[in-house]
């Protein structure tokens, strides 16, 4: 399940509690927020108290394991459209979240009150929650070893922090960014400028105590054309612009002003495109829509607690299940497809010192030569795969996939970063392009949708271009193509060198009851996929 | 509250006096601005997790956020904490309030509302305000232990939600509102993982959802649903179940926001210019509304903004009758704003299920559909999967589990091709299985509707 970045974005105003976490930030790092609002402060002495205020009240009330969370969240959002900005927000929440196992069995409960007192009560009623569940408990959840952290510290690369960006710089640019594409030629434009900073803390009952500073930035913008008789509309999204896990320098690289006219100038063009004839089609795909289909279609079945059943229910299971009769074995694509997942590419936005369970995340093969390795994994889910892992000689660690969005939310396996190696040949989106006799070139995603067990999917796009005798001949529109996963990747038979690997990326995947929103990058290099169903989506009735 | 009830409950929230108190005291510091409002939002939300017939997670948290809309002039932003001491609140309103001095004036600005008279919300209840996580665990054993005495895997989603909504401004508005939801929904599949059956309900009421009888209901879906084949996709006369029905006419409701339609971006849109207010669009069977004070599909008396919510008529026996202003729009338009609460109600008919099958020569049975996108706003045109329960009707009977399928197509054109409409009930329309709007629709037999490719999902 995916929702995307601008669904985030544009929701991010009404729901921002609901999405944010928050937590009390060491007063060094907190000094270096110039603007941040003088929140109740929580030294390190201070959480390590309330930690184990939170530790000893679970161990008491039966837990054999807890850990808890504390996070605090600021987060500015900044929507426009045309002359106008209709909104400037800054919010900000902060609070605890305690997970304990009794009996075998997981409770977790969280309040934003950071008190002793209450500490101590969500301890106990996270403790009586999973009491409760006990009683159903089939099979009871044994996690994978770690090593203890005592005193972790992550931080984010930045290079300006975008809470120290005066507010009037941020309007004053998507403000001209809008102007740049209204006299480009569009009807009406929306853009914005959405920056995270979330600081964590946790401590487990393992002896863990871990304190991270992320920051997370997107800025975007949407140009609508309508055609003059009203009898046609096209937008172009600003999609080549990933969210990124950096500062400002991330608005300032993206250069929307100067980029403006152009998207306006494609959703202008877009309405007098030639509408996509139906067939079959070698695809040339841009890192810009590639990273999307790579999420849906790779990542998502990778995840084990989907191939075991556990998220049946609403994100679904996987077509690479069972676990014993896929791994190592199972032929998901081309020779060429490389995968891997990881949580330490600079800028990207699932890097972090250590997960959510305290694991040191290590990079890890998930498809390595066309065949399946392993799957995403977390201290309860990595015990399933012992077997395996005992086979092949490797310790039966997580690969530190847990997260959870907010202090409100426990954490459970989310994909890292799961990226395409790029070729060993150094190669191109124009030397693809002109290897190919007959197809299309899309860039940007757009529409997308895939079953429950990621099989058929559908994509659209923000730009499809004609291809034929190796040269782009025109613009096309009302284009999506339709695949099976193992089909698609089996055709990939071309793709980009180091050179040309781009992030993508969103902030709004979606997975969980209740659904918690994920921020991941997915790393990846023009590709050619041989022979995929294209549909024309233009209906009139 | 009692220890244990505070222990055990999900159950905290802010009365009405905490929270005018709350906005009082917010409001109490601010300087700067001309005009302020302040909204909060307090409550508890549990859940509880199942898969593999037995719990798997579960969380109860307890939050309350004050949001602070500061004014200069025609200038305005907004500040959010879930801080409460005295120290927090005024910093969010400072916020607020320096923000609000650095943006541009809003060539749409609007001033505050004065007081309002308001109803009282109507979807308030007792049995979900004490559910606890012994109340859920329960719920969860009345789905889990029958499935695996049956062999069968089940796997779902149980969510309460208690809380209070406030508005207040400095112009003397006040407004304070208590709800509740649940939703619960379930996923049983067949050991061999063959079949796949659903069943889900959400109401404000807990006690109008049966944990038993929505895990009969999945797993006799999950039986019958094994080992399917394939049909050829392309067009075929489809029997929708209500939820299938909740899952694609909501999108239209998504869709009526007047100023898009004026603006020529919308399926609202005239060709030509202006809007499709007055237009026969679908069917003259359907009418769609939207009703907070319908206990069927009861909601928020009041706006964000404070704004009274009322009953709004979308489409009358096909025809537009209304859209969606908002208070800009409307002012400009010379209209009413619409506040509707956004629930939904659609029109049904007298036939049942059963009758809407044993009338089909050949088509096919649609339980929910899954990852629905927009394809064409220009159409509200959508892309999804079905999931869960699609069966082929061949004379008249359910003859074979089919593989599931893609569709490419409109709730308007669906609506368009209707044979036959069922008795309008509650459904878990939102694909996460959290309670949603609340939306009541009939199932629905219809003709044509596009199918564009086979999924080997189960």
């Amino acid at each position: 399940m995916g929702s995307t970045r601008r669904e985030f974005v544009r929701t991010s105003a009404a729901a921002a509690a609901a999405i944010a976490g928050l937590a009390a930030v060491p007063a060094a790092a907190r000094a270096a927020v110039i603007g941040a609002p003088p929140l109740r402060s929580f030294s390190d002495a201070d959480l390590r108290e309330l930690a184990s205020v939170a530790l000893d009240s679970a161990r008491a009330a039966g837990a054999t394991y807890a850990d808890i969370r504390f996070n605090r969240n600021r987060t500015q959002s900044l929507f426009t459209r045309e002359q106008r900005v209709q909104g400037l927000i800054d919010n900000e929440t902060q609070g605890f979240g305690v997970r304990t196992l009794v009996g075998g069995a997981w409770g977790f409960a969280a309040s934003r009150e950071m008190t002793r007192d209450e500490v101590a009560r969500v301890a106990r009623q996270a403790a009586l929650q999973a009491r409760a569940n006990s009683v159903t408990i089939l099979r009871p959840v044994v996690l994978a070893p770690v090593t203890s952290t005592p005193d972790g510290r992550w931080s984010t690369a930045i290079e300006t922090d975008p809470f120290t960006v005066p507010i009037e710089d941020k309007v004053g640019v998507l403000l001209a960014a809008n102007a740049a594409a209204l006299k480009a030629g569009a009807r009406f434009v929306n853009s914005s400028m959405f920056f995270l900073r979330e600081d964590k803390t946790f401590a487990s009952s393992d002896g863990s105590f871990i304190t991270q500073t992320i920051y997370r930035t997107q800025p975007s913008v949407t140009a609508t054309a309508v055609s003059s008789d009203m009898s046609d509309f096209q937008t172009r999204q600003s999609n080549e612009i990933a969210p990124m896990g950096k500062g400002y320098e991330h608005v300032r690289d993206a250069r929307l002003v100067e980029n403006a006219p152009r998207w306006a100038a494609e959703a202008v063009e877009k309405i007098g495109a030639k509408p996509v004839d139906v067939g079959r089609y070698d695809l040339v795909l841009h890192p810009s829509h590639l990273w999307l289909t790579i999420h849906e279609s790779v990542a998502h079945p990778t995840e084990l607690d989907r191939a075991l059943g556990y998220e049946a229910n609403y994100a679904g299971t996987s077509f690479v299940a069972p676990p014993a009769e896929m791994l190592g074995k199972l032929k998901f694509g081309s020779p060429l497809m490389n995968i891997r997942g990881d949580r330490s590419q600079p800028g990207s936005l699932s890097a972090v010192g250590w997960d959510d369970e305290g694991v040191k995340p290590e990079s890890f093969d998930i498809v390595k030569d066309g065949i399946f390795v392993d799957y995403q994994t977390t201290r309860e889910q990595a015990p399933f795969l012992a077997e395996y892992y005992r086979k092949s000689g490797r310790p039966v660690r997580s690969h530190g996939c847990s997260y959870g969005q907010s202090w409100a939310d426990v954490q459970f396996q989310r994909m890292p970063n799961v990226s395409q190696l790029p070729g060993s040949k150094e190669q191109g989106w124009d030397e693809l392009i002109a290897a190919t006799d007959r197809g299309i070139a899309i860039i940007g995603d757009g529409s997308f949708s895939i079953d429950q067990q990621r099989y058929n999917a559908q994509f659209g796009g923000q730009l499809f271009y004609e291809i034929k005798g190796g040269k782009i001949v025109g613009m096309l529109k009302d284009v999506a193509y339709q695949m099976r996963t193992p089909e698609f990747w089996g055709g990939l038979d071309m793709i980009g060198g180091a050179r040309s690997y781009l992030l993508g990326g969103a902030f709004g995947d979606g997975k969980g009851q209740p659904s918690q929103s994920n921020a991941v990058s997915h790393g990846c290099v023009p590709s050619r996929f041989r022979n995929v169903n294209v549909i024309n989506t233009g209906r009139k009735a | 509250m009692s220890e244990l009830r505070s222990l055990a409950a999900s159950g905290r929230y802010l009365s009405r006096e905490e929270c005018e108190a709350l906005a009082k005291r917010t409001l109490g510091f601010v300087g700067a601005a001309d005009a302020a409002r302040v909204n909060i939002g307090s409550g508890s939300r549990g859940n509880t997790r199942f898969a593999v017939n037995q719990a798997s997670t579960g969380g109860d948290n307890y939050d309350t956020t004050v949001t602070v809309t500061a004014y200069a002039g025609r200038r305005s932003a907004t500040s959010t904490t879930n801080q409460l001491d005295d120290a927090s609140l005024r910093q969010a309103v400072q916020t607020a309030e320096r923000l609000a001095r650095l943006a541009p004036e809003d060539p749409e600005f609007l001033p505050e509302l004065d007081a309002q008279r308001y109803e009282e919300g109507r979807n308030w209840s007792e049995a979900t305000a004490a559910l606890d996580p012994q109340g859920r665990a329960d719920a969860v054993r009345a789905i889990a232990a029958p499935a695996r005495q049956g062999g069968l895997l089940s796997t779902g989603y149980l969510d309460a939600r208690i809380g209070a909504t406030a508005v207040a401004n400095t112009k003397g508005l006040v407004a304070y509102a208590r709800a509740t939801a649940a939703a619960l929904t379930t996923t049983v599949r067949t050991a061999d993982g063959t079949g796949s059956g659903w069943a889900g309900s959400a109401h404000h009421d807990w006690a109008r959802i049966d944990a038993a009888s929505l895990g009969a209901r999945a797993a006799e879906k999950a039986r019958a649903s094994r080992n399917p084949a394939a049909v050829e996709p392309g067009r075929y006369t489809v029997v929708f179940e209500p939820t299938a029905v909740g899952n694609l006419v909501q999108f239209i409701a998504n869709a009526l926001a007047a100023r898009a339609a004026d603006e020529g971006r919308s399926f609202f849109s005239k060709p030509g210019g202006g809007n499709k207010l007055g237009m026969k669009v679908v069917d003259e069977r359907i009418t769609l509304l939207s009703d907070p004070f319908d206990a069927d599909i009861a909601g928020a008396p009041f706006t964000g903004e404070g704004l009274p919510t009322r009953r709004s008529v979308w489409i009358e026996n096909g025809v537009v009758r209304n859209l969606n202003y908002d208070r800009y729009w409307a002012q400009k338009q010379g209209v009413s704003p619409t506040a509707s609460g956004g629930s939904l109600r659609m029109s049904g008919g007298s036939s049942s299920i059963d009758e809407m099958i044993s009338s089909t020569p050949r088509g096919l049975l649609v339980t929910r559909f899954w990852y629905l996108r927009p394809v064409d706003q220009r159409t509200i045109l959508y892309t999804g999967l079905t999931r869960d329960g699609t069966f082929l009707i061949e004379r008249g009977k359910i003859t074979r589990a089919v593989k599931n399928l893609r569709f490419n197509d409109s709730p308007v054109f669906m609506l368009n091709n209707v044979e036959a409409l069922g008795t309008p009930v509650r459904v878990s329309a939102s694909e996460d299985g959290g309670p949603g709007q609340a939306v009541m629709v009939p199932p629905m037999k219809v003709r044509d509707f596009n199918f564009t490719s086979l999924s080997d999902a189960i």
